[in-house]
């Protein structure tokens, strides 16, 4: 079964469903839904059945393929995962079919006609229903490039997916999204594009320079002069750095975030900005060691602004998907923190955040969708006492927002405390000051939740037509795995943090990391009985 | 410090006892996820659900006087292994937690039971019963935990089961916000709470009790002072002590069952639990020690005033518990044999406060929800049962003999007397005086309540007593404080031996007992003068100390001035600076690039001789720097 | 038989060209002046080519001729056209493609 090329393949197939979707004609827009949900629910059984096929305590990076691309650069098409990119790619097959769902009726248009979702009352007037077949083509698109950069294993084709990742995002966002979405996708797209730039001058100065090559492999091994390595560190960290975001490079988030669809929302921030954390650890640190040592303050100062600065302006928003996208700004200060702490249990507590936060935000992000879909708005001060009109929908948000703090017993904790605990061991003052961001978290959340669901019913709100359905049944199946496996994880993450643990150690001995033993270790309980029994 | 904490595995019947937890844990997912379906009959789910695990408990409590050393340990499965961090999805069951299992499902059952009748013409009881039983499975984690792991998610389940209770009607704007307010101050001290577990596992490599207990003593004084201090902050989040109290008051705007099981029995009482657990940690920690006893002192003051200028039943009862919950604090501050006292009182408060809720919600719910104990009065003669267990839940609180309250303050006020230097002195004085204000206060709620004219408003027709749903657990839990104080001095502390040690037995106080008894009464007999004759029915103006006491101290303006005004103004700051700051750079750059575009197009004039010049004067430049390459 | 008289007739035909194209505003005119410029690059070549005694610059210009006559060919058509709308062969009137 190990032998079968599952990342070659599945990376291919859905661009090849997308291909035929795309080809589809525009008048049969529910047969194009249905085949590419279809297509995305194949490339997760795909994807599940090369999951259980990896084995956790073998080599580091298994599936390895290698295909003759370009000769002239030593450029390969090279795909492998270690367990890091594994877990992100379980993520993307699950959350795609799931936003397929989520978005069935996005591109139906409101006030058209009387459907299944389609509210006559949406305040915004009639927007005019557009195509379909395009638009879930293009969610397949992405996926496509999605599983791609995170099974690359050669660099140029890593840099390759990177950059034509923003193409179907920057459809998605610009033809798709709410108000002033080509404003934001133009945003998104020059951010993206300036940091893949700053990327792509250290990807040719690192062929250069190590030994004209693009394979990993052997670039890991490469040495460069102490000044050199940070130059082409601070290359690509920039790039992650504007992807992830960290701050200061952040603002481009809101602005996607609230501009795009709820389910575009989702996978941006769910699963393409990972692409930034991800690539600090598949990258940044294994290739350029000292530079991640030396550049760890600057790294970590950064990532403890973000945790902060988000969720303060997590609290001072007023329209629901900015704040969301504010709340996963002080999220991936979180990861950042977990990254450039370099102990073990922060980086995999930070890869664990990874895969929780794409589940909880992008749940969040899903939900945000239904109620904006139904109101019209995603604006908070539109909202107001939620709860009587659509009670199970305004308990499933709860919910969505006690993972997004991080509470206990739902996955993002178990992420949020390894993250936490682990930089504690190291450095005390980051850890005590994000423990802070975590105070903070529960007051966008339940400040959110106040100011939305409960409180008297906003009158505006009762008359709104939509707010008489409460969760459907395609809601209640697009959320309901999401919460599954945001419980489920919360209770057992053990699958995944040990798929996880290995690649995050070998990630840290490529750096030279070590755990520092406490200070004063107890006694096992073992000793202590054999001493008392003596 | 030679501590040698060693846990037994659990054998037999008693590895069974996870199920404490998973008969409430299932009845709540049961009663969300079967939605209206479950309308009719998931109330008595509810009841059952804790009443079958009470009767587990028991079973459990007495298969665990079987085992020699009194400890049952389950790890169920891993939860986290990663590094050096190992944490068990664990239990523990030894003689701290049977008492707290026992008052959680046994008073917890009794309130449910009560539930049944108090919350039957509300729409939502379902729902209501599936976070009552989230509560339950949840402070059972907390106390059945084996590592500090467990015992912060059971800590953060009752506070997220607290929120959902307290905001139970969301659509009161009151209620929401006292929801939150609660969520948020608990996670101001869970903050404490958790870089406590951060250092533990920086320092000894491991968050079991344990390991901690067996690794604490080679730490340095200072550390140990500092995970004190952070347990103590944890602590005073979850029982409202000061500085974070100012969240249980408003609290009360939950049900009244809510109030009498979370925010008197059981979940408030998890600082206590906590800093009981922790007593290795604070016995290698005098200075924390001391801090904690200064938080009880300062607290059961705070509670007390308060209460006195308080005219709403509920909110009266809440200082109270405040008050007494600082007692306890003081009681675990002072280490030793005084831990035992503490719990021994947590235990009766358990029941004589669950008792007092109750009545006051049975008083309630005949007065169309009228909170005022100003709009009471003459209901002794309507409401007999609830006018006789809420008197004898009333005299038990105040330490009347034979009832509980007098078994378990005295010794407290006594052992703080006992406390070295002069810190015993002013805890102990601060300790008599809470319990003349208790009895003032007590008496004013009572009297006024129960007895003097009648003050209905004119909406009230003829209060009832309540139906035997809710009449049976109020003389339980009246029984229960009743004979409760006098089986628990005997029993309790010889019970709770294997967790806290030997201790030397205690002296005795009759110069303390009097003085208390004679503070006691002196405060019933000030209320009784004052308030026989009842009151005012509306808020009477008053002097410096009464207003402060009327608004809570000033606490809650404290935190609006340094907390909320503060943090307002900084987000809104920071919203303008993000918009126009931050993104205003990026935004001005672009503007900056197309305003210079804009300058540059002019030069494409659209005549083709003007190009053609500049065509020629680019090739004379190629040619003079040609040349000057060339010739220089 | 110096070089320097075929150069510098080159250059004096390149410069009365280049002029024209500077100063004068009739299309027909540019045009004609333009083929004065390539010619005189033409003139060159070939004188290089004799003097070098290489095919070279003989061979590209016969490529300088057919670029200069399909040039003329497209030129004159785009001049016909405008004339046909403008009534007009002055190219400081065509100046709508502009910013």
């Amino acid at each position: 079964m190990n032998d079968f090329p599952f990342l070659s393949v599945l990376t291919a197939a859905p661009a090849v469903g997308g291909l035929v979707v795309a080809l589809l004609p525009n008048s049969r827009p529910t047969l194009a839904k249905a085949l590419s949900l279809g297509w995305s629910l194949v490339v997760l059984v795909g994807t599940i059945t090369m999951y259980t096929a990896f084995k956790p305590g073998g080599d580091r990076f298994q599936f390895h393929e290698s295909y003759r691309w370009i000769p002239s650069w030593d450029a390969r098409l090279t795909f492998a995962v270690d367990g890091i990119a594994l877990v992100m790619l379980l993520l993307i097959a699950v959350l795609v079919p799931v936003v397929m769902l989520a978005s069935w009726h996005d591109t139906d248009g409101y006030g058209a006609k009387a459907g299944e979702d389609r509210h006559s009352a949406a305040p915004v007037g009639v927007v005019p229903a557009r195509s379909a077949s395009a638009y879930f083509s293009l969610l397949l698109f992405l996926e496509s490039t999605m599983l791609g950069v995170f099974s690359a294993q050669d660099i140029f084709l890593f840099y390759v997916f990177f950059e034509i990742m923003l193409v179907p995002m920057y459809f998605l966002i610009g033809s798709y999204g709410g108000q002033r979405r080509q404003y934001a996708a133009v945003k998104f797209f020059l951010y993206s594009l300036v940091g893949g730039l700053f990327m792509l001058v250290a990807v040719i100065g690192l062929w250069v320079l190590g030994g004209h090559t693009f394979d990993w492999q052997k670039l890991v091994e490469a040495d460069f002069t102490t000044g050199t390595e940070r130059w082409l560190f601070l290359g690509f960290f920039i790039a992650f750095a504007i992807k992830a975001p960290f701050f200061p490079f952040h603002t481009w988030l809101p602005d996607a975030g609230g501009a795009a669809p709820a389910g575009s929302a989702a996978l941006l921030v769910g699963v393409l900005d990972k692409v930034g954390t991800f690539g600090i650890l598949r990258y940044c640190l294994p290739l350029f060691p000292n530079a991640s040592r030396y550049f760890a303050p600057l790294a970590l100062t950064l990532a403890l602004v973000g945790v902060i600065y988000g969720a303060l302006l997590a609290i001072g928003q007023n329209d629901l998907k900015r704040l969301v996208a504010y709340t996963s700004i002080a999220h991936f200060g979180f990861i950042g923190i977990g990254i450039f702490a370099f102990t073990t249990q922060s980086g995999t507590g930070a890869v664990l955040y990874m895969v929780n936060h794409g589940l909880a935000t992008g749940l969040l992000f899903l939900v945000v969708g239904m109620l904006a879909a139904r109101r019209g708005s995603a604006a908070v001060s539109d909202f107001g006492g939620a709860g009587k009109l659509v009670p199970v929908l305004a308990g499933v948000f709860l919910l969505a927002g006690l993972a997004s703090l991080a509470l206990p017993g739902t996955s993002p904790f178990v992420s949020e405390f390894l993250v936490l605990v682990g930089t504690f061991t190291v450095n005390k003052t980051v850890a005590v000051v994000a423990t802070v961001g975590v105070v903070l978290a529960a007051g966008y959340v339940l400040w959110m939740i106040q100011r939305t669901t409960h409180g008297t019913v906003n009158p505006a709100l009762a008359e709104v037509e939509g707010m008489k359905r409460d969760l459907s049944l395609r809601e209640g199946i697009v959320v309901a795995p999401l919460i599954a496996l945001i419980l489920g994880l919360g209770v057992y993450p053990k699958p995944v943090l040990d798929v996880i643990d290995p690649a995050v150690r070998a990630t840290l001995s490529d750096t030279g990391s070590t755990d520092p033993a406490p200070t004063h270790p107890a006694p096992t309980a073992d000793a202590v009985s054999k001493e008392s029994g003596k | 410090m030679g501590s040698n904490v060693h846990f037994a595995a659990a054998t037999g019947w008693l590895s069974t006892f996870w199920l404490l937890i998973a008969i409430p844990l299932a009845s709540a997912a049961a009663l969300l996820l079967l939605g209206r379906r479950a309308d009719r009959w998931g109330h008595w789910l509810g009841v059952t659900s804790v009443a079958a695990s009470f009767g587990l408990a028991v079973s459990y409590f007495f298969a665990l006087r079987g085992v020699d050393e009194r400890s049952a340990e389950l790890r169920l499965f891993d939860f986290i292994d990663v590094g050096g961090l190992k944490v068990d999805i664990g239990l523990l069951l030894d003689p701290l937690s049977v008492v707290f299992v026992l008052l959680v499902t046994g008073v917890g059952a009794l309130i449910h039971a009560y539930a049944v009748g108090y919350m039957a013409h509300d729409p939502g009881r379902r729902r209501f019963f599936a976070y009552f039983n989230l509560f339950v499975a949840a402070m059972l984690l907390l106390v059945l935990g084996n590592n500090y792991v467990m015992l912060y998610v059971g800590w953060e389940g009752v506070g997220l089961a607290s929120y959902l209770l307290i905001a139970f009607w969301y659509a009161k704007p009151a209620a929401a916000t006292a929801g939150k307010k609660a969520f948020l101050m608990n996670r101001v001290g869970d903050a404490g709470f958790v870089i406590a577990i951060f250092l533990m596992f920086a320092t000894l490599g491991s968050v079991n009790f344990d390991d901690v207990s067996n690794g604490v003593g080679a730490l340095a004084t200072g550390t140990a002072t500092v995970l004190g201090l952070l347990l103590l902050l944890g602590a005073c989040g979850k029982s409202g002590q000061f500085p974070l109290q100012t969240w249980l008051p408003d609290a009360m705007e939950g049900p009244t069952p809510v109030s009498a099981l979370i925010h008197a029995a059981t979940m408030v009482t998890a600082g206590v639990y906590l800093i009981a657990r922790s007593h290795p940690i604070f016995d290698a920690a005098p200075d924390a020690q001391t801090a904690v006893i200064c938080v009880g002192a300062a607290t059961l003051l705070i509670g007390a005033i308060i209460g006195c200028a308080k005219d709403d039943i509920k909110r009266i009862l809440a200082y109270s518990t405040v008050s007494q919950i600082g007692y306890m604090f003081l009681a675990v501050g002072l280490g030793g044999v005084a831990y035992a006292l503490g719990l021994i009182h947590l235990l009766a408060h358990g029941f004589f406060k669950a008792g007092l809720f109750l009545g006051a919600g049975s008083v309630m719910h005949s007065m169309n929800d009228q909170t005022d104990i100003r709009r009471f009065g003459g209901l002794w003669k309507p409401m007999k049962i609830t006018w006789v267990t809420t008197g004898l839940g009333y005299l038990a609180l105040i330490g009347i003999p034979p009832l509980s309250g007098f078994f378990t303050k005295e010794p407290i006020i006594g052992a703080a007397f006992d406390h070295a230097g002069w810190l015993g002195a002013v805890v102990g004085g601060a300790a008599l005086l809470g319990a003349g204000l208790t009895a003032f206060y007590m008496t004013r709620l009572f009297v006024l309540t129960f007895h003097g004219p009648r003050r209905w408003t004119p909406d009230v027709g003829q209060p009832h007593e309540s139906p035997p749903v809710m009449t049976v657990p109020l003389i339980a839990l009246a029984l229960g404080s009743l004979a409760a104080g006098a089986l628990m001095m005997t029993s309790v502390v010889d019970w709770l031996t294997p967790v806290f040690g030997e201790h030397a037995e205690s002296s005795e106080h009759w110069l303390i007992t009097g003085a208390t008894m004679a503070v006691t009464l002196t405060g019933v007999g000030l209320a009784l003068v004052l308030f026989r004759k009842g009151t005012e029915t509306e808020e009477q103006p008053a002097g410096i100390l009464v207003t402060a006491a009327r608004r809570n101290l000033y606490a809650d303006a404290v935190n609006e001035t340094i907390f909320e005004m503060p943090g307002k103004y900084l987000t809104r700051a920071l919203v303008f600076l993000d918009n126009r700051g931050i993104d205003g750079l990026v935004n001005g750059l672009a503007a900056a690039v197309g305003g210079g575009s804009g300058r540059l197009r002019r030069l494409q004039t659209g005549y083709v001789r003007s190009y053609a010049m500049s065509i020629l004067a680019g090739a004379v430049l190629v040619v003079v720097a040609m040349l000057a390459v060339t010739l220089g | 038989m110096s070089v320097s008289y075929y150069v510098v007739l080159a250059a004096a035909l390149f410069t009365i060209g280049a002029v024209g194209v500077l100063i004068r505003r009739n299309a027909i005119v540019l045009f004609m002046c333009i083929e004065l410029m390539l010619n005189a690059a033409n003139l060159t070549l070939v004188t290089f080519s004799r003097i070098n005694g290489t095919l070279d610059g003989q061979i590209m210009a016969f490529f300088v001729m057919v670029v200069a006559a399909a040039e003329v060919v497209v030129g004159l058509a785009i001049i016909m056209t405008i004339f046909r709308t403008r009534r007009s062969a002055n190219v400081d009137e065509a100046n709508l493609l502009k910013y």
